[in-house]
């Protein structure tokens, strides 16, 4: 019998360890991947292969991170960028719900937005930027507004359906008590939908991004597309590079963060 | 005067295509502390019914009287049991036990005390902070059975509550809840398709014919059966013939369909 049970934990350390060296090797790969990457574009930049005045070099950007940081000028951009990013998800996915919540709530008016709900969806919001720098004026309400536009429309259809979709064996539960729409949507139909809602906050982090840094290329004056677009008309391809650098490393983690946050509220 | 009425009840469904009755001249009484099955092939209307009386859909014409009163207006004298437990996932089992008074402004230290002590007498102790997806199926539907005894309904309804648990676990649900009722007085309609588990609990079956719904037949249960518990009631020799009898009336409703 012990001799058995030995067996079985030596058969399950042996299983852990197979785990533990296949993800070595995963993270090995994935460091290769990104060494080469790296160490291919400074090389080849230094030997000409490709223009170093288009693509830059790694070394070069380093440089001048470590300039920008120190001037203090690169965490002003990104700290504008990431205030208009963080308000325009939220303001979007509670807009969004809040929307979504209307439309549940009186099946008739979803009847009639439901056409315009299909053309806004498929219209592209960043086309709208100009009017809403003219209306709003050149700063950060407008740029928050373009982040925040960008994701509210597919939100709402998106949480709209959840909330539909929610069984209605639950509600039933509710009605035999006695409860109002109010409470069947505070009890039943909102939590429910909770993941949902977690969800889309995860794809509109992506989509403000998105709307944020059009928004600062339109308005040009602070923020990490302003950075983007002035190295663009100065030729200055390594201050582009900078940008997007950090715009990559700073959206994963604001990614990483939501999806932890998804995890706290959604203990399953 | 009967403690619940249904008079002259007829329901039809409207849908783009067509307009089905679900439901048609229903008329039945109800007495207070009866324990009443209704029992049929599917789509004889006996849900439908049963959401009727609870006041969860308006018939098409007809009257329910509960007391003597109609049924709009008043809130929270019936308890509604589903086929599933239907506890809220994201509710600890206490918040789900306490929701209905909760939702009717009854909670207070004592119908919370009740509410508990209730749970404790049907055999869930310790649970409390638990959430449904911890539990068992029996164990789940038994803290249903309590959230919808928490706000003391004068009328229980049972639809099918039984059918998703295995046999074992139905059986002892069964006894459990004819004997919960028993003490508490409650009058309970059953909705069921399972012609043993209406004998067994009840003290009077209504077969109902389908399309449209009507009440074909009213069996009262023999008094040896209806004083003995579910389990010992489907082992009574006077079980087998009245599940004969009821057997071949619903025999007797194929055979007419076709």
């Amino acid at each position: 019998m012990s001799q058995g049970k030995n067996n079985v934990n030596l058969l399950h350390k042996n299983y852990l360890h197979s785990l533990s060296i296949e993800r070595r090797w995963v993270r090995f790969y994935q460091v290769v991947i990104f060494i080469v990457f790296f160490s291919g574009w400074e090389v080849s930049s230094q030997q000409r292969w490709i223009d170093p005045l288009l693509f830059s070099s790694p070394s070069k950007i380093w440089s001048l991170f470590l300039e920008k940081f120190h001037d203090g000028t690169l965490l002003s951009n990104l700290g504008v960028t990431l205030t208009e990013t963080v308000f325009g998800f939220i303001l979007g996915t509670l807009l969004g719900t809040v929307l979504a919540a209307l439309l549940w709530w009186s099946p008739m008016l979803s009847k009639i937005i439901d056409p315009y709900l299909v053309i806004l969806n498929a219209m592209p919001k960043v086309a709208l930027g100009p009017i809403l720098i003219v209306a709003l004026g050149p700063g950060y309400s407008s740029i928050i507004a373009m982040g925040a536009i960008i994701s509210v429309i597919i939100t709402t259809i998106v949480v709209y359906t959840s909330f539909k979709e929610v069984d209605p064996n639950y509600l039933k539960v509710l009605q035999t008590f006695g409860a109002n729409r109010f409470q069947c949507f505070k009890e039943a139909i909102l939590p429910a939908s909770f993941p949902t809602i977690i969800s889309t906050l995860k794809v509109n982090v992506g989509l403000s991004w998105v709307g944020v840094i059009v928004g600062e290329f339109l308005v040009s004056s602070r923020g990490l597309g302003y950075m983007i677009i002035y190295g663009f008309q100065v030729f200055n391809f390594t201050l582009v590079f900078l940008s997007l650098l950090v715009i990559a490393v700073v959206a994963t983690i604001m990614y990483q963060l939501v999806e932890l946050l998804e995890k706290k509220l959604i203990k399953e | 005067m009967s403690f619940l009425a249904i008079k002259d009840v007829h329901h039809t469904y409207f849908t783009k295509a067509s307009a089905t009755t679900a439901l048609s001249e229903i008329t039945l009484q109800v007495e207070e502390g009866e324990f009443v099955s209704f029992l049929g092939p599917s789509g004889c209307g006996k849900t439908t019914l049963l959401s009727i009386i609870a006041g969860l859909i308006k018939p098409t014409h007809g009257t329910i009287l509960l007391e003597n009163k109609p049924l709009s207006g008043v809130k929270n004298q019936i308890g509604y049991m589903l086929q599933q437990d239907y506890l809220f996932p994201w509710k600890t089992i206490e918040e789900n036990i306490l929701l209905g008074l909760k939702l009717s402004n009854q909670l207070n230290d004592e119908t919370k005390r009740a509410a508990l002590d209730l749970l404790k007498q049907i055999g869930l102790s310790g649970i409390e902070k638990q959430l449904p997806k911890q539990l068992s199926g029996g164990m789940r539907q038994r803290a249903a059975l309590v959230r919808t005894l928490a706000t003391e309904p004068k009328l229980l309804m049972l639809d099918e509550p039984f059918s998703a648990l295995d046999y074992q676990t139905k059986l002892k649900l069964e006894d459990l809840v004819s004997k919960t009722l028993d003490e508490f007085g409650k009058t309970a309609i059953l909705v069921t398709h399972d012609i043993g588990e209406a004998i067994a609990m009840s003290d009077s079956v209504v077969l109902f014919s389908p399309s449209p719904g009507r009440i074909h037949k009213v069996f009262q249960m023999p008094d040896e059966l209806k004083r003995l518990s579910p389990f010992n009631a489907r082992n009574h020799e006077a079980f087998s013939t009245i599940f004969q009898t009821i057997w071949k009336e619903l025999e007797s409703l194929e055979s007419r369909k076709e």
